[in-house]
């Protein structure tokens, strides 16, 4: 397969559903190669973004480029593009041979030609002994694997998941998000994962996109994301950070950079409202002035060694380099 | 709360016992009443309970038998087709196109507003239409396409079929809509992105996944022709047989045993085609 990967190009597109609008004069360049997370809460257009790439909903407005190539009025399976469903699609009366095999079945491949690039495919996902069942005699991790082996097969360009391990449970979804790294590291070409949980997103991809109301809140390298948030939504919704209204502005604080002190020590001083063991980690959350939240985050060999109760005045620091003014 | 008997075999009878019950009354025991009164023996006078074979060996020494069973077959046949085909691109339209759910359930419901009314009477509305000097007649006169009325629209094969289809056409689009409502979206777009265009979609995703409810419209509307005897006498102008027609005819005079017999015959019939149809696809999954 071509190693070198496609670059992906979104102009201004924008999705009108009547007078409401799902995607709003978005522009990303997604680079070559990369695994992407297109993350955000429901309803943010991250889905719409993604169909639109597809060729599953049509554009309102703008173009989509593949390569040199404008795919934006292209029907799906001339876009170099592959769709995973969320919840896989599987046709439920083929196996999983000739569900792998369906694409080339359509382009009149005969029968025992694509039945051999099936198996090769499904050798490549792991599922080579189950190529004669039907998709209902599988486990979910494994349906999700006929999925890929079925989208792959197209040898596409750029691989589109959408909410891709949102059917499984948790266990499953921690490992089935390592293979699909490991794969996208193997076949060397892009891949584009919807999703809204921002711990798959940390954990799978190369850059993440998040998008609020129709537009990209902001765009980046995951450590770049989670470490710099640019808005508050950015920094509520990666978790982790507390949004502090000052009076020079807005910032945020990671969680684990706050530290507890004695009153009027600090950075600045409140009263501890809950206190949660974590394991590895004790979470104090504190009411500063002004009812703002303030929570901390500390490992538990350190809470211990000065443990202290709701209702204890406290006084919350931390390094001035670690406070991020968000520009909203 | 009330003490359950403590045989459990015993209250699980006692609870399917409505069910039995009724199943008993209106279903075993007609039936065996129809078998036993096949092997009674009949003159011209009297009816006498015994049991002999006379009504079957009459039965199928009589080429008049072959030659109904033949047309009834014919008539399912060719009414098979017809509601296949209506009643699935009916159905396609309404799951497939329409998008509204709002609008589905409208012109579901529009399709079985002719049902409203008995079935004798929607048969009926076709004489004046297709007689004579019916309506079809007059119109293709009047636009010159024929010069003299067309004698085989009405009382005719043609008017029988005519008429099944246009009674039983829904029987095959409520289960075929029902089954292509339950296919997921997403198959579709699936098979899109895979590059099936429109008829390969249909040919290769729809039909397969629709099979079950065409397989419960197929069975609803072959033994609704088959067992059908009104249609067949009023659409031919008694000019066609069926087997529905052959027991009316002996109850007409008052021959019941071999009534019966032809009965016996028909509904052993019936089952063994749908026991055959049952074979080719699995319909439990859609009770």
């Amino acid at each position: 397969m071509d190693a070198m990967g496609t670059d992906l190009e979104l102009v201004s597109v924008t999705k009108r559903y009547g007078t409401t609008v799902a995607v709003d004069n978005v522009s990303h360049h997604f680079k070559p190669g990369t695994y992407t997370c297109l993350l955000g809460p429901s309803g943010c257009g991250k889905s719409s973004t993604l169909r639109m790439i597809a060729g599953h909903e049509s554009i309102s407005d703008g173009s989509i480029l593949l390569g040199a190539k404008d795919i934006s009025h292209l029907p799906p399976a001339k876009r170099g593009t592959a769709m995973m469903f969320q919840n896989y699609a599987l046709f439920p009366h083929l196996s999983v041979a000739d569900n792998v095999a369906f694409s080339l079945k359509m382009k009149g491949v005969d029968a025992s030609e694509r039945i051999a690039k099936a198996r090769e495919m499904l050798a490549l996902v792991d599922l080579s002994a189950l190529a004669d069942r039907l998709p209902d005699q599988l486990s979910g991790g494994q349906q999700q694997r006929v999925a890929l082996a079925r989208a792959l097969i197209t040898r596409p360009q750029a691989l589109l998941l959408d909410e891709p391990l949102s059917a499984l449970d948790p266990f499953l979804r921690i490992r089935m998000r390592g293979e699909l790294k490991r794969l996208q590291q193997e076949l060397g070409i892009s891949f584009l994962h919807v999703t809204h949980g921002q711990d798959e997103a940390l954990a799978l991809a190369d850059e993440i996109v998040v998008m609020n109301n129709a537009v990209i809140e902001q765009a980046g390298p995951a450590r770049e994301v989670f470490n710099a948030p640019k808005t508050a939504f950015v920094a509520q919704f990666m978790g982790g950070h507390n949004v502090i209204a000052l009076a020079q502005g807005h910032f945020a604080v990671r969680s684990d950079a706050v530290r507890l002190t004695d009153t009027g020590r600090g950075t600045m001083d409140g009263h501890i409202t809950a206190i949660e063991y974590q394991g590895t980690h004790v979470s104090v959350c504190a009411r500063i002035a002004g009812d703002q939240e303030v929570t901390a985050l500390l490992p538990d060999a350190e809470f211990f060694t000065t443990p202290r109760n709701p209702g204890d005045p406290v006084g919350l620091i931390w390094e001035h380099e670690k406070q991020h003014e968000l520009t909203s | 709360m009330t003490q359950f008997p403590k045989n459990s075999s015993a209250s699980a009878l006692f609870m399917v016992s409505p069910l039995l019950v009724v199943l008993l009354l209106f279903l075993v025991l007609p039936i065996a009443m129809i078998v036993v009164v096949s092997f009674w023996q009949a003159t011209e006078f009297s009816i006498i309970p015994a049991f002999v074979l006379e009504n079957y060996e009459f039965l199928f020494g009589s080429p008049v038998t072959y030659k109904v069973f033949i047309n009834t077959f014919k008539y399912a046949l060719i009414t098979w087709g017809f509601t296949l085909v209506i009643g699935f691109t009916v159905a396609y339209f309404l799951a497939f196109h329409v998008r509204s759910l709002t609008w589905q359930i409208a012109l579901f419901l529009m399709c079985t507003i002719p049902f409203w009314t008995s079935n004798i009477i929607r048969m009926i509305s076709w004489i004046p239409f297709l007689g004579r000097n019916g309506i079809a007649n007059s119109a293709l006169m009047s636009w010159g396409v024929i010069d003299e009325p067309l004698e085989w629209l009405l009382f005719s094969d043609f008017a029988v079929i005519l008429a099944f289809v246009h009674l039983y056409t829904l029987f095959m689009v409520v289960p075929i809509f029902n089954t292509m409502m339950r296919i997921d979206k997403s198959l579709i777009e699936a098979a899109r992105d895979a590059g099936a265009n429109g008829a390969q979609i249909l040919w290769n995703v729809i039909i397969p996944l629709t099979k079950p409810g065409i397989m419960i419209g197929t069975i609803f509307v072959v033994t609704l022709v088959m067992g059908d005897f009104i249609t067949v006498r009023f659409m031919s102008g008694s000019q066609s047989a069926n087997v529905g027609r052959l027991i009316s005819n002996d109850i007409a005079l008052l021959q019941y045993p071999s009534a019966a017999a032809t009965a016996v015959v028909l509904l052993i019939t019936v089952l063994i085609m749908i026991g055959v149809l049952l074979r080719f696809v699995d319909i439990r999954k859609e009770l």
